[in-house]
């Protein structure tokens, strides 16, 4: 019995701290400012991405070399995308807030994709800097 | 995490947290000592483990309390803060006892994991309490946000998992993965949050709410970010 309630409380605070978490990464990448490249990489024209586009630049950063401190952050992100996707097809059909908000949302996990692929651009070029200056 | 606090000059900062981590090193190193001398379905191994867990969960509990005080530091409230967490220990382990000692017939073990699942029920409770106050304050640092958020997720994802343990459900050998699975959750998250979180970057908790929580007003939910 207490077991079954430490259960239901643990996951209904699993699934609160979770989205407060995934909402803190996002707002903390919400302030970077894209170099010049990532903009033209992405089509980003300004700060304000829209949802849809996170698949496509999440597929860009997987083409650049994996850095292991963003792994996690990324599969966390992807999972809030797909839980506010579960929230966009079920409730945001039957209150119109809850679209809007859900859609704010989406395109700070794209600009938060997109964050993570200047990084990543950042590290490329770092990364081929230093084999440049090796080699020679 | 401890070569990143130290790189970032945030050790001392966090000081209980990086010694925190130290501490699990060790014990991983113990646990991993026992392994090899008693074997996996020795009961020798399996007290190492889950009694080491449980003193790791309440060094935890040390983080925790300067993870409070942090927040508090204006108020003044440590030592109550201090006390009240020491009584829910206490209380804790003899709630614990008291649960299995009634059923005697069954092995130690199962008091283990009971207390285990009742030592990260409080942390997730005390978590909770923080983060609660961090809204309540208006606590604006995103490392410290982020740090307690992490923690939050670490308590509340053991404490399900040993619940699930301790209920004998169906399909439970999962959550045997699952433990090693959210146990790599804790330092992956302080290290991305030292790492790329500055010192002085600032958000509002307050805006971090959903719109269950904001009462589905939307004007109030855009998330404000500023660096001082």
């Amino acid at each position: 019995m207490i077991a079954g309630l430490i259960l239901a409380a643990s996951l209904i605070a699993l699934l609160q701290f979770f989205i407060f978490y995934c909402r803190s990464v996002i707002a903390s990448s919400s302030t970077q400012v894209l170099s010049v490249q990532t903009r033209d990489v992405t089509g980003i024209v300004d700060a304000r991405v829209g949802g849809d586009d996170f698949d496509r630049i999440l597929e860009l950063v997987q083409l650049c070399p994996e850095r292991r401190e963003d792994r996690l952050p990324i599969r966390f992100i992807r999972a809030y995308y797909e839980l506010l996707n579960l929230l966009r097809l079920t409730f945001a059909r039957m209150f119109p807030d809850v679209g809007a908000w859900t859609e704010r949302e989406r395109g700070g996990c794209a600009y938060f994709a997109a964050v993570t692929l200047d990084h990543r651009i950042a590290f490329s070029r770092n990364l081929m800097a230093q084999q440049m200056s090796d080699h020679f | 995490m401890v070569v990143c606090a130290l790189t970032k000059q945030s050790f001392r900062r966090y000081l209980p947290l990086n010694l925190y981590m130290c501490v699990r090193l060790l014990r991983s190193v113990f646990v991993l000592w026992a392994l090899t001398r008693y074997g996996f379905a020795a009961s020798e191994y399996k007290y190492v483990y889950y009694y080491s867990d449980a003193l790791l969960t309440i060094c935890l509990y040390l983080a925790v309390l300067h993870l409070f005080s942090h927040v508090f530091d204006e108020m003044g409230a440590e030592q109550y803060l201090r006390f009240g967490a020491s009584l829910l220990l206490v209380g804790t382990a003899i709630f614990s006892y008291l649960a299995v000692h009634q059923a005697s017939n069954r092995l130690m073990t199962r008091f283990v994991v009971e207390m285990s699942q009742n030592l990260y029920f409080i942390g997730l409770v005390l978590t909770y309490v923080l983060w609660g106050a961090m809204l309540k304050l208006r606590e604006s640092r995103t490392q410290l946000v982020q740090l307690v958020l992490s923690l939050g997720i670490h308590f509340s994802a053991f404490a399900a998992n040993y619940a699930v343990a301790n209920l004998h459900l169906q399909g439970r050998g999962i959550f045997a993965y699952l433990t090693q699975l959210v146990g790599i959750w804790l330092p992956a998250a302080w290290t991305y949050t030292l790492l790329r979180t500055p010192a002085d970057a600032r958000l509002v908790p307050a805006r971090l709410r959903t719109p269950a929580d904001a009462r589905l007003v939307p004007a109030r939910l855009a998330t404000v970010v500023t660096h001082r």
